[in-house]
């Protein structure tokens, strides 16, 4: 019973760590760089969701409010990319690194100037409801995170293998001078994968916003999402959902039974194992080079 | 009006002259191939082409339309299909995926459809489906349809390349060095898909190709180049009979005595 209900919150937990995963392999997957400020839109996402809906900022409801916000944040990553990571085309990875690390604190810094650095709680209809059944508790939020994070992730498959414009960020992903004279425009499949990160991370912020509170610096768990997405693979979507729920399930059992200061640790003690054990990551696509 | 033209084009590399004053007129139907030796200029004008580079000065038009505004991507949906001299497939991908994403400038789109995969959508992707086929059965790749890239053998690969350029359905296709790297079997092979491609097909072949039999036996012309300047243009037995051809090649006594 105990079991169960470590479980289904293990899985939500897991589930929002595995979206903003996904965030970090989409851009990986089509850029080769890792977008540090992952993390910071989520947070940012969430911080818009709330600001749209609560009875405190703009009060408009929450099913306005939440597609509102996935396509707020869809531009924002759009124009990171086109404004800004554009200009840095043709320059070392680090270079990336730093520039998204660098807007990660600027997200931090304008989310505190404008909704203050105090926690919030997202008023979602959600919170607080429970499902019952049999003897067991489960909170509405919770199963609510599951059931978005499956169809969301059912959703982006479809995307990917069937959609023309999913295939064309396949096919810059795998070969971006061969996919240019295929007739893709790829600067621009480039911003549309960092508009699909934007949304996907706004999605993260609303489910995580919706079952505790946030503050500019909740986007720090980007840092553990990057670690789930390594576990996973990088290089693969599946992967990152995958280290997410490992993760996510790892911290709450850990902490029951081994106790909170080891649960803390849990995740980069499974982070080492994996990159000493098997480096590009449980489901990885990456083949040995041939000689 | 050629279908392709180069006009006075000219294009440098620091203090380095890739292509010096280089003109020349493509004819529909025809094979017209670039041969010289290796920094004669030749891959550079296939780049000049397909937009990776802007000319320094000069004038490339297609159809009587200038490509210099142009953008790389734009380069397919204009009707021009390329192939590279070190192979650029989408690796992680099967024979039948990398076809299929030539098809990319010929599909309609429409997200959502596609995702639910209308009976508009069905109809579209087995049209799409059967253009590839056709061209599986032209190249004879009906062994390695569903195989993958990565694991292909360097042969193979080149044919993919070059059926995946066939599958845009172009007008004009570039050819870099279609039989580098091949067998004798292999480039005969080749030599019967490119007279094919142009009869059958109705494709004008531009190739870059050192193998000068292949050359000879595909040909209608044949441009010769050396340190990115034109030194000869007619048929193959012209080329090949030119005293500066010779001279590019061999090297000549003069060249000795000012060395």
């Amino acid at each position: 019973m105990d079991a169960l209900q470590l479980l289904v919150s293990g899985l939500a937990n897991g589930c929002v760590y595995g979206l903003i995963a996904m965030g970090f392999v989409l851009i990986y997957k089509a850029t080769e760089a890792v977008n540090f400020a992952q993390g910071d839109m989520m947070m940012l996402g969430a911080f818009v969701a709330l600001g749209l809906t609560n009875e405190h900022y703009a009060h408009l409801p929450f099913v306005v409010a939440v597609p509102l916000t996935i396509l707020i944040m869809a531009a924002v990553g759009y124009l990171m990319d086109a404004v800004l990571l554009r200009r840095t085309f043709g320059q070392s990875q680090i270079a990336v690194v730093i520039l998204t690390i660098a807007i990660g604190f600027v997200f931090r810094f304008v989310a505190g100037v404008i909704w203050g650095h105090e926690p919030q709680s997202l008023e979602s209809p959600l919170a607080g409801r429970d499902i019952r059944f049999g003897g067991v508790v489960l909170g509405l939020d919770e199963v609510f995170v599951i059931v978005v994070t499956i169809a969301l992730t059912v959703g982006m498959y479809f995307f990917f293998a069937r959609t023309k414009m999913g295939v064309a960020m396949q096919a810059s992903s795998q070969n971006q001078m061969a996919a240019y004279y295929m007739g893709i425009p790829v600067k621009r499949v480039h911003s549309l994968v960092w508009a699909l990160s934007g949304a996907v991370a706004a999605i993260a912020g609303i489910l995580f916003a919706s079952k505790g509170s946030i503050d500019p610096a909740t986007g720090f768990l980007g840092i553990k999402a990057f670690a789930a997405a390594v576990i996973g693979g990088l290089g693969s979507l599946p992967g990152a959902l995958l280290g997410g729920i490992i993760i996510g399930l790892v911290e709450p059992f850990s902490a029951r039974y081994l106790g909170g200061d080891l649960a803390r640790l849990m995740p980069y003690l499974i982070l080492v194992l994996i990159l000493v054990f098997r480096p590009h990551g449980i489901l990885s696509q990456v083949q040995a080079k041939k000689v | 009006m050629s279908l392709l033209e180069l006009e006075n084009v000219t294009l440098k590399f620091g203090g380095v002259t890739a292509v010096d004053d280089v003109s020349f007129a493509v004819e529909e139907g025809e094979v017209f191939a670039l041969v010289g030796p290796n920094g004669a200029g030749k891959s550079t004008i296939f780049n000049l082409i397909s937009r990776i580079y802007d000319p320094f000065a000069g004038d490339i038009r297609f159809q009587g339309q200038s490509l210099l505004d142009r953008q790389p991507y734009e380069i397919a949906g204009l009707g021009i299909a390329r192939t590279f001299q070190n192979i650029e497939l989408f690796e992680q991908a099967s024979v039948l995926q990398n076809l299929l994403v030539g098809r990319h400038k010929h599909r309609k789109s429409n997200p959502v459809g596609e995702m639910f995969f209308t009976p508009f959508v069905r109809r579209e992707e087995k049209r799409h489906r059967k253009a590839v086929e056709e061209v599986i059965d032209f190249l004879d790749l009906q062994p390695y349809r569903e195989k993958f890239i990565a694991g292909l053998p360097y042969g193979v690969r080149k044919v993919v390349e070059m059926g995946r350029a066939l599958a845009i359905e172009p007008k004009l296709l570039l050819l870099d060095e279609p039989a580098s790297g091949l067998s004798v079997e292999e480039t005969q092979d080749v030599a019967f898909w490119i007279e094919d491609i142009k009869k059958l097909m109705g494709i004008t072949v531009l190739m870059v190709e050192h193998d000068m039999s292949l050359v000879s036996a595909v040909s209608d012309r044949v441009m010769a180049l050396a340190d990115g300047r034109m030194l000869a243009i007619g048929t193959p037995e012209e080329v090949q009979r030119d005293p500066k051809v010779i001279e590019a090649y061999i090297g000549s006594d003069d060249a000795e005595d000012a060395a």
